[in-house]
This record gives C-alpha cells, sequence and structure tokens, in this order.
C-alpha cells in the first residue's frame, strides 16, 4: 500500500465517522471567531436552543471593523454605528457563552490568521477552522485548517465536528532556493500565476521542495493564506524545526513532559516518501522574481521586469474578454510597463503580511528613504497588538514615521477597507493584501499585490520598482 | 431550512466568469448582523451606478442599464446561469444570501468555487455543474428567447429546457437527501453525538496537549 500524504494522515487522525455517501465527520480542535461571520451563528444557535459543544476550543477576536487609529477609545472610537453594532454583537456572544475574546483594547488583539499562531493557539496537527476564507494560513503548521462559511460555523459551535468530503490532493513543489528579496509572497504569486485561481479547487495542496523549507514561518503562512486565491481550501507544509522552534513557549503550547509528547507526534506530520498524490506542480524558485499583479484577479500577475498582457494576443475568447475587462477597470494600456505603473496609495497589511517579519522587511527598504512626494498615502498596519508592540522595541515604528509612512493599530483595515480605510475612485494602490477584486479597497479602487518589501520599494519610488534595486 | 424538490423559473444569464464573492455581495454591507434583507444589494457594484451604503433605500438609485439583472426581459429570474469558478473568493455566506433574498433559487455554472457551493445547500440554494458545452448552449437558448425557462428536478437530478432537452448532473447523496427534506444539518450531526464524545474522549488521553485552555 502506498504512504501517506500529510492531509491523508490530518484527516483520518480527526475523522469521527465516515458515512456511507461519502461525506464524513471532521472532529475540529480549533474554532477562531471573528465580528462579521459569527453573529448569526451565535442567534442561530440561540433560536435552536443549543449550547456550544466545547467552549475551550475557541478563540474570539474583532478585526475586520476595527479603526487604526484612537485605539484607546476602544469601541467608541468606531464611528460607524452599524460596524461598532457588530463588534458589540461579538463581545455580548462571548460573553454570554464564556467564550475566551480578545477585546479590541486588549493587547492580545489582532486579524484572526496573526493571532492563532502568535498564541501557539494554533498547533501542528490540529484541525481548525474560522468564517474566513483564509484560515488556510494556519496550514503552515502542519494543520487541516478550512475556512467555512458562517451555517458551518453554527454546526461547529454545536457539534464541534464539521461535515466534509475528503478533498484530492496536490504537491505544489518549489525546488531551488529563492534569490534575495525574493519572498513567500512572490512564491505564491507565482504559483497562482501558473494554475491559475481555480487550479486548487478540490484540492489540498501541500506545499514543499527546497524553497519553502527554507521560509521562516512566516514566509510558509503567507503562502498558506494565499492558497484560497488558488482555489484550494486547504494548504499546508510539513512540520520540521522550523515549525517546532515557533511554536515553543507561546501561551497555549504545551510545556514540559506534554511537549516532548506532543513534538513526538508533530514530528510525523510530513507526507511519506512513497504517498501518492493526484496532481503535481513543479516550479523552479531560483527563477522566481517579484511579483506584481496587473488585473482583477490574482492569476492576472507578472514579474516586476514584465508588462501588462495585451489581450489582441490571448487566444481563448472569455480569457481575452477578461483581461479587456481588467485592463479597463484597472486603468491600464496593453504592453504597458510594470515599472510605469504609478501609484497613489501604498498599504502594508493584513493576514498575509503584517507579520513582524513583513514588517522588518519593509522597513530595511524605507531606512533613510523618504516616501515619494506623488503618493498621498502609505501606511503600515501590524497584525497584532503584539506585533505593533515588538516592531516599536525594534525601532521599526520610527523608521517608518520618519520615512512618511503612517504607523497604525491593528486590524484587517484597507485589505477590504471595512472600516475607515479605503482607496478612492480610481487610486492605484500597492497592497500586501490578498485580493485584488473590483472594489475590494474602495469602491472603484485598484489593487496591486505585492510583497512587503515591493511596498516599500514603491512607497519611495511612487511607482513599481524591483525591491532588488534598493537593496544594499 | 427551506426544503428543495423542484423548481421552474426564467432564466438569467451572468456571462462572466470568476464571479467573486465581494462581487456578489461588497463589504460594506457584511455589517448586518441577520441573514435576510441583503437581496437590494446583490451585485451592487455592477448593478447601480453609485456608491452603495448600508441602510439605503435602493429604490432611489441610478440603476446600470447594460446590468442583466436590470433588464426587463430578465425581471422575476430565478435561475442564475453563470460561467466558471463561481462564487470565488471570501467564504461570506451573505453572497447565497443575498442570491435568495433576491429571489434565485438555482445557479448554474461550469464550475464553482468549493466554500461557496457548500454554502449554497445550506441555505435552500442549489448550484448546478453542467458540463462548459452545455451551458454555452444554455447561454445562446437564455439570450435568443426571450422568457426562457428552465425546470429543475432534484429528485431525478435533471435540468430540462422548454423544447425537452434534459441535462442530469451530479450531486453528492447527502447533500441532496438534506436539501430534498429541508433537513438541518446539526440536527443530523447530533445523532452521532456519542460517536464524537468517544472520539474527544481518545483524544483527550492520546492528545492532551490539544485541550490546554492556554494561560
Ligand atoms: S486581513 Fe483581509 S483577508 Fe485577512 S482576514 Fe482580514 S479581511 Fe480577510
Amino acid at each position: 500500500m502506498a504512504g501517506k500524504t500529510l492531509y491523508d494522515k490530518l484527516w483520518d487522525d480527526h475523522l469521527v465517522k465516515q458515512r456511507d455517501d461519502g461525506s464524513a465527520l471532521i472532529y475540529i480542535d480549533r474554532q477562531l471567531l471573528h465580528e462579521v461571520t459569527s453573529p448569526q451563528a451565535f442567534e442561530g444557535l440561540r433560536l435552536a436552543g443549543r449550547k456550544p459543544w466545547r467552549i475551550d476550543a475557541n478563540i474570539a477576536t474583532p478585526d475586520h471593523n476595527v479603526p487604526t487609529t484612537d485605539r484607546d477609545k476602544g469601541i467608541d472610537g468606531i464611528v460607524d454605528p452599524v460596524s461598532r453594532t457588530q463588534v458589540e454583537t461579538l463581545d455580548k456572544n462571548c460573553d454570554e457563552f464564556g467564550i475566551l475574546e480578545f477585546k479590541i483594547k486588549d493587547q492580545r488583539q489582532g486579524i484572526v490568521h496573526v493571532i492563532g499562531p502568535e498564541q501557539g493557539a494554533t498547533l501542528p496537527g490540529m484541525s481548525i477552522v474560522c468564517g474566513d476564507s483564509h484560515t488556510s494560513t494556519h496550514g503552515a503548521f502542519g494543520c487541516l485548517a478550512h475556512g467555512i462559511g458562517t451555517s458551518e460555523v453554527e454546526h461547529v459551535l454545536a457539534t464541534q465536528c464539521l461535515v466534509q468530503k475528503k478533498m484530492k490532493n496536490m504537491l505544489v513543489k518549489v525546488n531551488g532556493k529563492l534569490g534575495p528579496g525574493v519572498t513567500g509572497k512572490d512564491v505564491v504569486l507565482a504559483i497562482i500565476g501558473k494554475i491559475g485561481t481555480a487550479g486548487g479547487t478540490g484540492y489540498a495542496i501541500e506545499f514543499g521542495g527546497e524553497a519553502i523549507r527554507g521560509l521562516s514561518m512566516e514566509g510558509r503562512m503567507t503562502i498558506c493564506n494565499m492558497s484560497i486565491e488558488a482555489g484550494a481550501r486547504v494548504g499546508m507544509v510539513a512540520v520540521d524545526d522550523t515549525t517546532i522552534d515557533y511554536v515553543k513557549g507561546r501561551p497555549f503550547a504545551p510545556k514540559g513532559e506534554t511537549w516532548d509528547k506532543a513534538v513526538d507526534y508533530w514530528r510525523t506530520l510530513h507526507s511519506d516518501d512513497d504517498a501518492v498524490f493526484d496532481k503535481v506542480v513543479e516550479l523552479d524558485g531560483s527563477a522566481i522574481m517579484p511579483q506584481v499583479s496587473w488585473g482583477t484577479s490574482p492569476e492576472m500577475v507578472t514579474g516586476v521586469d514584465g508588462a501588462v498582457p495585451d489581450p489582441a494576443r490571448e487566444e481563448d475568447p472569455i480569457k481575452r474578454e477578461g483581461i479587456v475587462r481588467a485592463l479597463k477597470y484597472m486603468g491600464l494600456q496593453p504592453n504597458q510597463k510594470i515599472t510605469d505603473i504609478q501609484l497613489d496609495r501604498v498599504f502594508i497589511g493584513s493576514c498575509t503580511n503584517s507579520r513582524i517579519e513583513d514588517l522588518r522587511e519593509a522597513a530595511a527598504v524605507v531606512k533613510g528613504r523618504k516616501v515619494s512626494p506623488s503618493l498621498k498615502q502609505a501606511m503600515v498596519v501590524p497584525g497584532s497588538g503584539l506585533v505593533k508592540a515588538q516592531a516599536e522595541q525594534e525601532g521599526l515604528d520610527k523608521i517608518f514615521i520618519e520615512a512618511g509612512l503612517e504607523w497604525r493599530d491593528p486590524g484587517c483595515s484597507m485589505c477590504l477597507a471595512m472600516n475607515a480605510d479605503k482607496l478612492g475612485q480610481g487610486e492605484h494602490c500597492a497592497s500586501t493584501s490578498n485580493r485584488n477584486f473590483e472594489g475590494r479597497q474602495g469602491f472603484g479602487g485598484r489593487t496591486h499585490l505585492v510583497s512587503p518589501g515591493m511596498a516599500a520599494a514603491a512607497a519611495v519610488t511612487g511607482h513599481f520598482v524591483d525591491v532588488r534595486e534598493l537593496m544594499h | 431550512m427551506r426544503a428543495f424538490t423542484q423548481h421552474q423559473g426564467i432564466v438569467a444569464p451572468m456571462d462572466r466568469s470568476n464571479v467573486d464573492t465581494d462581487m456578489i455581495i461588497p463589504k460594506q454591507f457584511l455589517k448586518s448582523i441577520k441573514r435576510t434583507g441583503f437581496g437590494p444589494n446583490l451585485f451592487d457594484e455592477l448593478r447601480y451606478l453609485d456608491e452603495g451604503k448600508p441602510d439605503q433605500d435602493c429604490s432611489e438609485r441610478p440603476l446600470n442599464p447594460d446590468f442583466v439583472l436590470n433588464q426587463d426581459r430578465y425581471k422575476g429570474a430565478s435561475v442564475l446561469l453563470a460561467r466558471s469558478n463561481f462564487g470565488c473568493g471570501s467564504s461570506r455566506e451573505h453572497a447565497p444570501w443575498a442570491l435568495d433574498d433576491f429571489g434565485f433559487r438555482v445557479i448554474i455554472a461550469p464550475s464553482f468555487a468549493d466554500i461557496f457551493y457548500n454554502n449554497c445547500f445550506k441555505n435552500g440554494l442549489l448550484p448546478i455543474v453542467l458540463p462548459e458545452e452545455v451551458v454555452d448552449q444554455l447561454f445562446r437558448e437564455a439570450e435568443k428567447n426571450e422568457g426562457y425557462q428552465l425546470t429543475v428536478d432534484l429528485q431525478a437530478k435533471t435540468v430540462t429546457t422548454p423544447s425537452g432537452e434534459s441535462f442530469s448532473f451530479d450531486v453528492d447523496d447527502f447533500r441532496r437527501h438534506c436539501l430534498l427534506n429541508g433537513l438541518d444539518d446539526i440536527g443530523v450531526t447530533l445523532e452521532d453525538a456519542d460517536l464524537i464524545r468517544d472520539y474527544e474522549e481518545k483524544r483527550r488521553q492520546t492528545a492532551p496537549w490539544l485541550f490546554n485552555a492556554g494561560n
């Protein structure tokens, strides 16, 4: 019999019941909750007279609606009354059911996908869900992490299980070493550019190969985070020393003898040598350039040395139509060089790139430089209160502020512009977030997805430039 | 949940691939803590010419005349005909809530994004995957014939055109069973509460670190 993939192992370990029709009950070790996708789930629970199955499996925090300034005002700092109600509703639900919540003024508050790992609430081998498609982030720890809808949030609250059908296995192998200035973000954008936004639909993707092994946990989280942009609900990286070192000593991590026992188990969380994947995609990591997206879908991406495509050269009529529509929305010309795209704003943040390493990378580029006067705004939004504190301890905040970037409080912010931070109509933004959909960062706003280093380089020049030219 | 057995309705063709859930229901409307009332803001940025705000009276807003749902011939449509990778992006269940609230019961496409596909079933909405050529044919027929309707039978797993041509589709048995009977997923799962408890007890012994409430 062939060996098992990492996904097979995680699946088998969490299987409560295999039903005859192919669906299965999967036990959920951890659920993360935020204010946008949970209110209707709690309401459903209440209406049906049900109680949460296992309260200590849940952790909550408000992130999507929170303002990134005046945090000391707490909930009163949320100007929009509808946003405020949503955050208050989360507080009320967590208080009522006794669920641990990092509230708006707690230093541990932050974007759910940043705080889970930071607290050690994300542990290798766990099954994790959250009413948010970027839950795939946690797969970087060798977890089975699914983004789910609100009905499923309610289902997990009530039963601690998720109804799932087993997915197919895909291995994305990134060979070789990444060049300097090339990051996890560039790798995942290159992968999406290659397999497309539906390339991973129906698959659980394991990212492997030398380039992935060489990445820090932050880099791996960035890659798993964007699995969903490749269509895959689940993305994973095998456990190794990097994983275990990261987890050690975190508040929710096991200690003493339990730690040793856990580590023994975690070391088994990799695909067996003779495991069989339904699909294997290989990339040469050493050939990956810093990436920039030019369109309105994450697969519309190219190297910084590239140009906007010419729809006339696309043979597939549906794709051609898609390019024409994207160029119109983005206000770009066919064959225009990426480095000629002028920018209005720069956003460094989001669950893709707001961890300490991301901020260090950006700070290294802007250090001793100034934000281009042609920009309206450049802002840095750390992923959590603890990331913010760490950055301030390292003096990164000063580097940003001296260069003319705004240093904000943690939250999702301009990644989806549910709070006050948004793009104006027609504005181009270099953004470290994960989605460049129409209107995502504000009505009529034009998003270009890049790494933190590339966003920083764009901030000091006012247009895209190969970050490697600014590195000393 | 509302059961789904058979449905016949007017088809609205939306000729665009990779329609994401941000497009189906933009973020400013996700602030509601209810499940209903999203219909007027379905496809907000495509449907209206101005920028939509929550809690606004949409009847006064300028409509985009080119958008399919604004055309008289598709008034009252309850079957949405779409292109590949429909519903990609964010996991927001507000997307199926908005489609449902607008009056759609069925969505037909060559492919769907996973989370969206799954969310539809939880809300009595039926997503149907048909081969690309068939979808192409339905697009042609719907655009050519005003008042074009399709009949969907979940029991028989068929989509039938006005001329009587029938296409069968696949749907997994569990989802079909729940939808046909309007079953509540949670109730079905809780029938196995003992199994869940046994599993949990075993895990508590073998992997105690999973039950650590932190400090
Ligand atoms: S940062 Fe953006 S993508 Fe991530 S959870 Fe928040 S809104 Fe979603």
